[in-house]
């Protein structure tokens, strides 16, 4: 009984196939990261509610906790760091500003391979069907 | 060696005494400098309740007021018509999305009618939306809290989390809820851009107008209604709808099942 090499051979090649997710996107030639349009409105505003980068990263979890304080503790004001103050709206304040679904929003989403079905039951676009 | 686990011991306690020093350093610095941290607040207008609740005068409203009533919650609402002429009588039945109707006597009130009753009262329409029950039983049916009972009274809906199971419609003794069957959106007639739609496969209903109360309005039917709607905290013994129900003899809608709504009647 010497099967040594057949076992250390199948070790290699189910450690190959079960990383092969891993080593293949970090060789993987990526595009480069998408460049978002701001609407003139969203460039005069300079700041998003929070940072650009705080946006970029955790404007899910962000609009997650406004949900919760909005429809279930009835708060609808959000207070920045600088003390301004946003009504709590993914329809009436982020979409008013970001109003260019296609340049900004699905760029990202696309790159990253999500669909968020937001859009499902938000209007996207509340300037177009004024 | 002796002392070797003695030793061990010691270590480890240092070391776990360490790291609780470095949560308790993050906690600080975090709490410290960076100026004001952002939070939430209500608006200034806001309206607040102890539970909201509604007097609907039924001798002051024909056909025609409660159409405008209708009109005005389900546009303001985003509520799809989902009407007969699109979609055929049997599945528009079946596919209805309501948040506020009209019924007669006998619908609103089974039980409470007698056998020769006014054939005035018998004849007059009535208007039906979502109780807001101070003991609602819908929400003790939601598997995951999607409905529950706001601080304000109001019945709430998080559409986010609905999975569509309707254990809420089966619960609730008042047909107040409907379930999106469909995409609704072709349905809608004029589209509210500040008001979400709904997306197929969630129970809809009322919400007594929250996003309306959270910017100091009135809801948008007793806007409609000319007077024959009365909005008020029922928890304040000095508002306006306890003054009219102290004058008034008003009925609600089943309540020997114990729910206690929150719409009272005049008759």
């Amino acid at each position: 009984m010497n099967d040594k090499g057949k076992i250390i051979a199948g070790i290699i090649i189910f450690f190959v196939i079960a990383t092969f997710p891993f080593w293949f996107n970090m060789f993987l030639e990526k595009g480069p990261a998408p460049e978002l349009v701001l609407t003139p409105q969203a460039k005069a505003a300079e700041k998003c509610v929070r940072e650009t980068e705080f946006m970029t990263a955790n404007h899910m979890q962000l609009l997650n906790e406004w949900r919760n304080s909005v429809v279930r503790n009835a708060e609808r004001i959000y207070v920045n760091a600088e003390g301004k103050e946003f009504n709590m709206s993914l329809s009436n304040t982020c979409l008013d500003c970001h109003s260019n679904k296609a340049e900004f929003c699905d760029r990202c989403h696309q790159y990253a391979s999500i669909e968020p079905y937001c859009w499902d039951c938000h209007i996207d676009n509340p300037k177009e069907t004024k | 060696m002796e002392d070797s686990r003695r030793q061990f011991l010691k270590i480890a306690g240092v070391a776990a005494l360490g790291m609780g020093t470095a949560r308790a350093i993050d906690v600080v610095a975090a709490s410290e400098g960076h100026g004001a941290q952002p939070h939430v607040r209500k608006g200034d207008d806001a309206l607040t309740a102890k539970q909201w609740g509604m007097v609907i005068d039924t001798a002051k409203l024909d056909h025609e007021r409660i159409e405008r009533m209708i009109k005005a919650c389900h546009s303001t609402h985003n509520v799809p018509n989902i009407s007969a002429e699109k979609v055929g009588e049997k599945v528009a039945k079946r596919h209805e999305i309501k948040w506020i109707w009209e019924t007669h006597f006998h619908n609103a009130f089974p039980g409470l009618g007698s056998n020769y009753m006014s054939e005035e009262v018998e004849e007059r329409p009535f208007l039906v939306l979502c109780n807001h029950c101070e003991e609602p039983p819908c929400t003790q049916a939601c598997p995951t809290q999607a409905t529950f009972k706001r601080a304000d009274g109001i019945v709430m809906m998080d559409y986010h989390r609905c999975i569509g199971c309707r254990f809420c419609m089966a619960a609730c003794p008042y047909g107040s809820r409907s379930f999106n069957l469909r995409d609704p959106r072709p349905f809608i007639e004029k589209t509210n851009p500040e008001f979400p739609t709904r997306t197929k496969g969630v129970v809809e209903k009322c919400n007594f107008c929250a996003e309306r109360l959270a910017v100091g309005q009135m809801p948008a039917c007793v806007e409609a209604s000319d007077g024959a709607v009365v909005f008020g905290d029922l928890g304040d013994p000095h508002s306006e709808i306890r003054e009219v129900l102290r004058e008034y003899y008003t009925i609600r809608r089943k309540i020997s099942l114990g729910t206690n709504p929150a719409v009272y009647y005049i008759i």
